[in-house]
């Protein structure tokens, strides 16, 4: 355990001194939000699922900072760790792989949460941003997202070769994700092929899953059922697939 | 004296290339033992399975009285393993580094002692990519270190440090064995297996050819010394008769005489008593070098 913390400390200070993860994870979604929001304003909207844009995109911009931290930093992180070889200087030292995951799991917690303040302290500052409707609901949703994502980016980063598909593939999962999955364009005015595209993407059911405690709309269980069977696959399919070198 | 490590027909395979061929090896407690032999010659993998960071293909292994395939985690936190190829994330501190290892095992060492005795008081704070090479091994070597093993694998560790460095190390070594620490050292340095190490086993192409002491070694496989001196006199046939000469080559005014026994003894009275007084007559004694060439035909790549 002692360990554990201590990697999760040293993680954290390393996201700290990493300044392209800190801007992609962090201040893209702000970039984001304050150029949507510019245009759009908050007055609702039948294509917002019935509210204002500025409501409806800070929960799912809490959904983006997950997507970032899960298809970008995470596989990155890991895939460069496995390359240079840090897994195996830590495997050697007996660190396990609960400490080694279990710590990564903890710092996309900490990005996430430190994330979705800011978008949302700035959402209050800046615009007329409302409170989330049922706290109590939206705790869990944000948990069970971040989880997906952790798992997700545990997987990728099990499974890629090296740290340039890693970020490659990332790149392009994160912006495919971004614009069809919610975050983008509401879902309701898509059309064709990208409205296929968008059912399948994961980000999307993290969003569901955020926005309706967050608007008011209560627990979306189909969408937090499909987000625990994709944590779960990822999971397993990382503890699989994980390897030191 | 017990085993530490009991090692039987290991044998290790990657595809068609036969990394470790049937190694059998002891190592007691308390004892610097030295795996010597050129790159790719097997040091590495045979270590790296009693590690439990490779699984053999066949054969026994035994570290501690566990088994590494088996029991791997228990095992590395007992031991300690400096690797040739790892490494640090870039941005982590050198203290940072210490102390996170440190936390695998609650009877650490206290690491400011080790930044000290490594020599890396000033670059405690410093990152791990703004390290030179030399200082990045020391760092290893450290880290290999701060949960107090009970042994200690160490990967050509003088790899990158200058030859000063070098000398510390070794005295280092040494005290970490007078504490009680078993070591095994991977080298290709014959030097630093003979200096260092108590018993040395070389290995070459994935076999042990010859174990023993070092001195063990150069008495059983290369015990001619070499006496040499130089002369005008260019005839000198009754050198050849002298007891224990075995060979006398000559390069110009320069003539080495190869024997065993009393042969610098013999020698010089020959000399002397044939009025040739060298002023640079001088012996050189076998080296592990002399016997790695011998036993393998080549030399181990310095």
């Amino acid at each position: 355990m002692r360990t554990l913390f201590k990697l999760t400390w040293v993680e954290i200070k390393l996201f700290i001194r990493e300044p392209i993860t800190v801007v992609f994870t962090l201040a893209l979604p702000i970039i984001f939000l304050f150029v949507i929001v510019g245009v759009l304003g908050n007055t609702p909207e039948p294509n917002f699922r019935g509210v204002g844009p500025l409501d409806y995109y800070v929960p799912a911009y809490f959904g983006l900072v997950m997507t970032a931290i899960g298809v970008v930093a995470l596989p990155v992180h890991l895939t460069a760790y496995r390359e240079r070889g840090v897994l195996r200087r830590l495997r050697a030292s007996s660190i396990s792989v609960w400490s080694l995951l279990g710590s990564q799991l903890m710092v996309s917690f900490i990005i996430a949460i430190m994330g979705s303040i800011l978008i949302m302290a700035l959402g209050m500052l800046v615009y007329s941003l409302h409170l989330p409707q049922s706290p109590a609901l939206l705790i869990p949703a944000f948990i069970l997202g971040t989880i997906s994502f952790a798992s997700l980016g545990f997987f990728l980063g099990a499974v890629l070769p090296s740290t340039r598909s890693a970020q490659g593939l990332g790149l392009i999962l994160f912006f495919v994700m971004f614009i069809l999955g919610g975050a983008g364009p509401p879902s309701g005015v898509l059309t064709g092929v990208m409205r296929v595209t968008s059912d399948i993407i994961p980000l999307r059911y993290v969003i569901f899953m955020l926005q309706d405690p967050w608007l008011g709309f209560g627990w979306h269980v189909n969408a937090s059922l499909i987000v625990a069977g994709i944590t779960v696959a990822a999971a397993l399919l990382a503890a699989r697939f994980f390897r030191w070198e | 004296m017990t085993s530490i490590i009991a090692v039987r027909n290991l044998r290790k395979t990657y595809g068609r290339t036969v990394a470790v061929d049937d190694i059998s090896f002891e190592v007691a407690d308390g004892e610097i033992f030295g795996l010597l032999g050129p790159n790719g010659a097997g040091k590495t993998t045979t270590v790296e399975c009693l590690q439990g960071l490779r699984h053999p293909d066949s054969g026994n292994v035994r570290v501690l009285g566990l088994d590494p395939r088996l029991e791997a985690q228990t095992l590395r936190r007992r031991i300690g393993s400096q690797l040739q190829e790892s490494a640090l994330p870039d941005r982590i501190k050198v203290w940072e580094a210490l102390d996170l290892f440190a936390s695998v095992t609650s009877n650490a060492l206290d690491w400011p002692i080790l930044l000290e005795q490594w020599g890396l008081v000033e670059k405690r704070k410093a990152s791990f990519s703004s390290l030179s090479g030399g200082q990045r091994q020391r760092l290893f070597i450290a880290l290999a270190l701060v949960n107090n093993p009970e042994l200690v694998f160490l990967d050509e560790m003088t790899t990158g440090l200058d030859p000063a460095a070098r000398r510390v190390a070794w005295d280092l070594i040494r005290a970490i064995r007078d504490r009680g620490t078993t070591v095994v050292l991977v080298t290709h340095f014959m030097d630093e297996a003979e200096n260092l190490c108590d018993r040395v086993a070389i290995v070459d192409r994935g076999k042990i050819v010859a174990s023993d002491t070092p001195q063990g070694l150069i008495t059983r496989h290369a015990s001619e010394v070499r006496v040499i001196f130089t002369t005008e006199k260019t005839d000198l046939p009754w050198v050849e008769k002298i007891s224990g000469v075995v060979r006398v080559t000559r390069k110009g005014p320069r003539v080495e005489v190869e024997g065993s026994g009393p042969v610098l003894a013999l020698v010089a009275a020959a000399l002397v008593e044939h009025g040739i007084v060298p002023s640079d007559l001088r012996v050189e004694q076998p080296t592990l070098k002399d016997v790695f060439l011998k036993l393998t035909g080549h030399t181990a790549g310095e």
